[in-house]
């Protein structure tokens, strides 16, 4: 039976590891943003070598479960040396993870600039990275927004499994409390709860924001 | 033609495949030698031998597909040649002297020697993301290094002189194609080329729109030392720009000449064939 007194009896335990939810979201993202530029530059260069180790990053990425992943940087490599926190683990693994994903994304944007830009910066003699920074990138960033935000969401609803490398997040403050009163229904709704209102307002924002550069 | 002709035409050799000029104690801004380009197994040229001298006015004609916008692209650096070399203003482009050696050329001599072509594309390519003013001011301010001022004032002028001063904060998006391709001949312009390419600058224009760029074009041929590729099928207009016209038919130059002589005395069937669709009897 649900208990409002249990409830507020825990919230405030829960917000607070709401801030390291949201805080792994946004720190992984950072990281998926800037990962995801530099895999897509690389996989367009023409030092060979870079290029199919760039491609052969995001193959071996995308099909193996982002939990795996996560067991290796964890686990597995403070076994070579490095030992990291649950959190920087985390953000780095999911941050890797989703910066294959935005990297398609990213490479959608700059395919989608017609060849004639690039040959009248080369016209013009813009240097590459001048043609980088002043004429394609701020051509194919802006309409790629939306699909970023749609990512910041997912990865959002991802942190969940950041619990598996020992990082208390919210679903995994509400497990604990759950198994320290066996009470979990109010622990686990007001997570779900947290993770709806949130996840959906973010939405209606990034449409938003879709709406607003279109206009443009 | 106010242009000063600085070389002599050797009118019997013009029927000769290749270029027909005597050169004066001039160096040629443009030498292509023994130019070809292939696409796989398709030739697109074949071993073209070309100059141009400095601030001559040289019209490409010919068929889709005969080789004149390749053979332009060449020197913009936009492809790369399969054989031969072009030289630009005594340098060579697509190759480079290393230890005495020649060898093909990095992007570092490639930036150097390119400054000195410009091009106006077909459709137009402006930035869209940028206004009018800034489309024709960031290249002098990031390739040249003009102060904000410097790039500014030369945008304004240039601008000025075709025609849209009062469009500087316009995007290009709400321009006409007229008033796009004439953007595009600013921003090309202000960089100070010694060779500009006009690659069919008014074949994408509707047809009321392709005088007042035409009319730029001969403004700017009627001023300058700047030597022009122009590739156009407007044989009219190429008639009162040219100093040469250059006829084109799969991948070779069949015959070339000054324009009174190419269009009232053509002497290959290729060519006679080719402007009798431009006859309006």
């Amino acid at each position: 039976m649900w208990s409002w007194d249990y409830t507020l009896l825990i919230l405030p335990q829960i917000l607070e590891a709401l801030k390291i939810t949201v805080s792994a979201t946004f720190v992984a993202f950072a990281v998926a943003l800037v990962g995801g530029l530099i895999l897509t530059l690389a996989r367009r260069s023409d030092f060979k070598p870079l290029s199919l180790f760039a491609q052969g990053f995001i193959e071996f990425v995308r099909s193996t479960p982002l939990l795996v992943q996560l067991y290796f940087i964890f686990y597995v490599l403070p076994e070579h040396g490095l030992s990291l926190s649950p959190f920087i683990a985390g953000v780095i693994g999911l941050g890797l993870h989703y910066s294959t994903y935005l990297s398609e994304v990213y490479r959608g944007g700059i395919e989608s600039i017609p060849p004639g830009q690039w040959e009248a910066a080369k016209a013009l003699n813009f240097t590459p990275l001048e043609t980088w920074r002043k004429i394609i990138l701020p051509q194919s960033i802006p309409p790629v927004i939306p699909v970023m935000g749609n990512y910041l969401i997912t990865m959002f609803k991802e942190t969940p499994v950041l619990s598996a490398i020992t990082l208390v997040e919210i679903m995994q403050t509400a497990k604990m409390l759950g198994s320290h009163s066996f009470r979990y229904l109010e622990a686990f709704t007001i997570v779900g709860v947290l993770f709806l209102v949130l996840s959906y307002s973010s939405s209606l924002m990034v449409r938003r924001l879709e709406v607003r550069l279109n206009l443009r | 033609m106010s242009v000063p002709l600085k070389v002599i035409y050797n009118e019997e050799s013009t029927k000769s495949i290749g270029n027909d000029l005597r050169k004066v104690a001039v160096q040629p801004i443009v030498n292509y030698s023994n130019i070809s380009k292939s696409y796989g197994d398709l030739q697109v040229l074949r071993n073209i031998d070309l100059d141009i001298a400095p601030g001559e006015k040289v019209a490409l004609i010919g068929p889709s597909g005969s080789g004149k916008t390749t053979l332009a692209r060449l020197l913009m650096t936009l492809e790369e040649p399969t054989s031969g070399t072009i030289e630009v203003d005594g340098e060579m482009l697509w190759h480079q002297k290393t230890n005495g050696k020649l060898v093909k050329a990095n992007e570092k001599h490639l930036h150097k020697v390119r400054g000195n072509i410009g091009m106006v594309f077909q459709h137009f390519n402006l930035f869209p993301h940028m206004t009018i003013l800034r489309n024709v001011m960031e290249a002098p301010r990031n390739v040249l290094g003009l102060s904000k001022e410097e790039a500014m004032e030369r945008a304004v002028t240039m601008l000025k002189q075709v025609g849209l001063a009062n469009k500087i904060d316009v995007y290009p998006a709400q321009l006409s194609g007229g008033q796009k391709q004439r953007v595009a001949i600013a921003r090309a312009l202000v960089m100070r080329p010694k060779v500009m390419i006009f690659d069919e600058p008014t074949s994408a224009l509707d047809p009321e729109l392709v005088g007042e760029v035409l009319e730029v074009i001969k403004a700017i041929a009627a001023e300058g030392e700047m030597a022009m590729l122009l590739i156009t099928h407007e044989m009219d207009f190429a008639r009162d720009v040219a100093d040469r016209i250059l006829f084109f038919d799969q991948g070779r130059i069949i015959e070339q000449g000054p324009p009174k002589r190419i269009f009232n005395n053509p002497e290959s069937e290729r060519l006679q064939t080719f402007l009798s669709r431009f006859n309006r009897h």
